[in-house]
């Protein structure tokens, strides 16, 4: 099966180290969260992972080889990457969109094959937006223009799924659609990676934490192994309780931090 | 997922309000037609349409077939030497143009961007400053246009450079930028022509050119022309997707594969050989590569497949009939070709800017 990963690697801007460096490895059918304060390093990671940025020393890897000495084609049919900003101010139709997310698969001059078409269909069921396919895609709200992205991303038919804050713009009910449409993709075997702030939002959905503190993996495991109060504390500034829920995973309450003299 | 499945009533934007593209080119066809007989057949003598077709056949048919057909000699000359090839170099200079309005929009992702706006022009102006000054349009009729699209291209690369961070285009940089740049080229380009003016003939050759517009246009300047437009269009028709991509935005177009860097060299190399071949036969026409592109994006939405060969027609068409209109308005005087297209692009691009401006003040 495949896997994906860092090893040592780490990002300059500057002349100054932003992230890493940093090692990590996360294998097929996992779903994992890359969670950490703002400015902490989870967008860069992301984009690491999904080729999208160098590093400027050390290796990314996908499977046995360096992701950059792979064709670019293939590591876009593999990897799929949905970014924070959903904004699209063109007014192309969700359909036009979906067809998008076959580049990497089909010949220039090509026209559109059986596969591709049914990739789309599939993409659009999956995330529930086959109602949608006519619509302008700027004319969508903020949760179904996430959808829309997502089944954009499903339609390369990946391997890995990463997304940057996908819930950032969405209100409670759409954001938990979201997660449990991520979960459904890596029960049906991708492997999905979810960089986000939230962590009580996406706890119960994740089988594997990553911690990230000023640009360096900190903690990673299961929930109960990286966020306990202590850890909360020093690296999220705040004081943490943990209140145990009847679908097994503690939830957090988060108090302003009491200054000690 | 337990979202509803409802659409929302405000927005009925969808693919049913587009034009369907048979039906789109079922209008366009018959309007190219008309419009190129038109700009034909109307002028300071008229002739008719039955004349223009004899002359046409007379001349692009073997003459076999042709010794039973009629025309006199001022009918062949006025059609075959005069109208023809002024018609045809505006409907190239015009698919040309607002070609390269759909590149720059998709390569800048805004719907300001045009070869006039974005220092293509001015560009392209100083090149043919530089290829008269120079003496090299004496030697070859070749270096013209291409020197036009290497300046074209010096200031479409430098726009790009100083208007573009990390592969976004605020308006305001772009205009910005464009708007500075073209300054500087077409003060470079006076400053040339100022230098030369002892040498009268050079400058008022350099003179005649820079005022644009379409009056003696011969074959030479369709040879000149066209190649260029059919390629560059050619270019633009197998990097659609590239496009597509490019216009939702560079990281996006990157994750799905597309070489963002190598696409957007060749992109800003077919812009500048589509500007470049328009100005050399034409001088600088504004706003063609923005009303075009715009008023076609409309109707067909903006997939580029689409978009950029419809586009380019319309733009054929466009400016054919501005031509025509130009000509004809207030006779004998031909009024500047420029002054029309601006007429009808200058309103546009106001309410597009004012648009823009009330969007950021939204979001």
């Amino acid at each position: 099966m495949s896997v994906i990963g860092a090893r040592q690697a780490s990002v300059k801007r500057g002349g100054r180290t932003i992230f890493g460096p940093a090692s990590i490895k996360i294998g097929a059918g996992e779903m994992t969260a890359l969670i950490g304060p703002n400015g902490s390093g989870k967008s860069t990671l992301l984009r690491l992972l999904a080729g999208l940025w160098r590093p400027d020393s050390g290796d990314v890897f996908l499977d046995d080889k360096t992701i950059h000495s792979r064709p670019r084609k293939e590591i876009a049919r593999r990897i799929s990457f949905v970014p924070q900003e959903t904004q699209i101010d063109f007014s192309f139709t969700v359909a036009e969109i979906l067809a998008m997310g076959r580049y990497a698969h089909r010949g220039r001059l090509k026209p559109q094959s059986q596969a591709d078409r049914t990739a789309v269909l599939a993409a659009a069921a999956d995330c529930d937006i086959t109602y949608l396919m006519d619509r302008a895609v700027n004319s969508l709200s903020g949760g179904e223009r996430q959808r829309v992205l997502i089944a954009r991303s499903l339609v390369v038919e990946p391997e890995f799924i990463l997304l940057d804050e996908p819930t950032a713009n969405l209100d409670i009910h759409h954001a938990l659609d979201v997660l449990q449409l991520c979960e459904s993709l890596s029960r049906k075997g991708k492997t999905v990676i979810v960089a986000t702030h939230d962590f009580n939002l996406v706890t119960r959905y994740v089988t594997r934490l990553i911690l990230l503190q000023e640009g360096l993996v900190i903690a990673e495991g299961p929930q109960e192994d990286v966020l306990g109060p202590e850890t909360i504390r020093k690296v999220f500034q705040v004081e943490a309780e943990m209140v145990p829920m009847k679908t097994g995973h503690p939830v957090y309450v988060f108090h302003q931090r009491t200054q000690n003299p | 997922m337990s979202a509803a499945a409802q659409s929302n009533p405000l927005t009925n934007a969808s693919s049913r309000s587009r034009l369907r593209l048979p039906i789109f080119y079922g209008i366009l066809v018959p309007i190219i037609f008309l419009s190129l007989l038109a700009g034909v057949g109307i002028g300071s003598t008229h002739i008719s349409w039955i004349t223009i077709l004899r002359v046409v056949e007379f001349k692009i048919l073997p003459h076999a077939w042709t010794t039973s057909v009629h025309v006199t000699q001022a009918d062949a000359v006025i059609v075959w030497l005069i109208r023809v090839p002024r018609v045809i170099v505006a409907f190239f200079v015009g698919a040309g143009l607002a070609a390269a309005g759909v590149l720059l929009q998709a390569l800048f992702r805004n719907p300001l961007a045009e070869p006039g706006l974005v220092g293509a022009g001015e560009g392209a102006v100083l090149g043919g400053v530089i290829s008269f000054v120079t003496g090299w349009s004496a030697t070859s009729v070749l270096s013209l246009p291409l020197m036009a699209m290497a300046g074209a291209l010096l200031a479409l690369f430098v726009v790009y450079v100083m208007s573009t961070r990390g592969g976004v285009t605020p308006v305001a940089t772009l205009l910005l930028a464009g708007v500075a740049t073209s300054a500087l080229l077409s003060a470079v380009a006076s400053l040339l022509l100022s230098v030369n003016i002892v040498n009268w003939q050079i400058a008022q050759e350099i003179v005649f050119w820079m005022m644009g517009g379409l009056d003696a246009r011969t074959w030479t300047h369709v040879w000149l022309c066209a190649p260029f437009v059919v390629l560059g269009v050619a270019a633009c028709l197998i990097q659609t997707r590239d496009l597509d991509l490019l216009q939702l935005g560079e990281e996006t177009a990157a994750s799905f594969g597309v070489d963002v860097e190598s696409s957007k060299r060749m992109l800003t190399l077919t812009a500048a050989i589509l500007t470049g071949a328009a100005v050399a036969v034409a001088g600088l026409i504004g706003f063609v590569g923005l009303v075009v592109p715009h008023a076609v994006r409309l109707v067909l939405g903006p997939s580029n497949r689409v978009l950029l060969p419809a586009s380019a027609l319309t733009g054929g068409a466009f400016l054919v009939l501005c031509d025509l209109l130009a000509r004809t308005i207030h006779p004998p005087t031909e009024i500047r070709l420029g002054i029309v297209t601006a007429l009808c692009g200058g309103p546009l691009f106001i309410y597009l800017l004012l648009r823009q401006y009330r969007g950021a003040a939204n979001s």
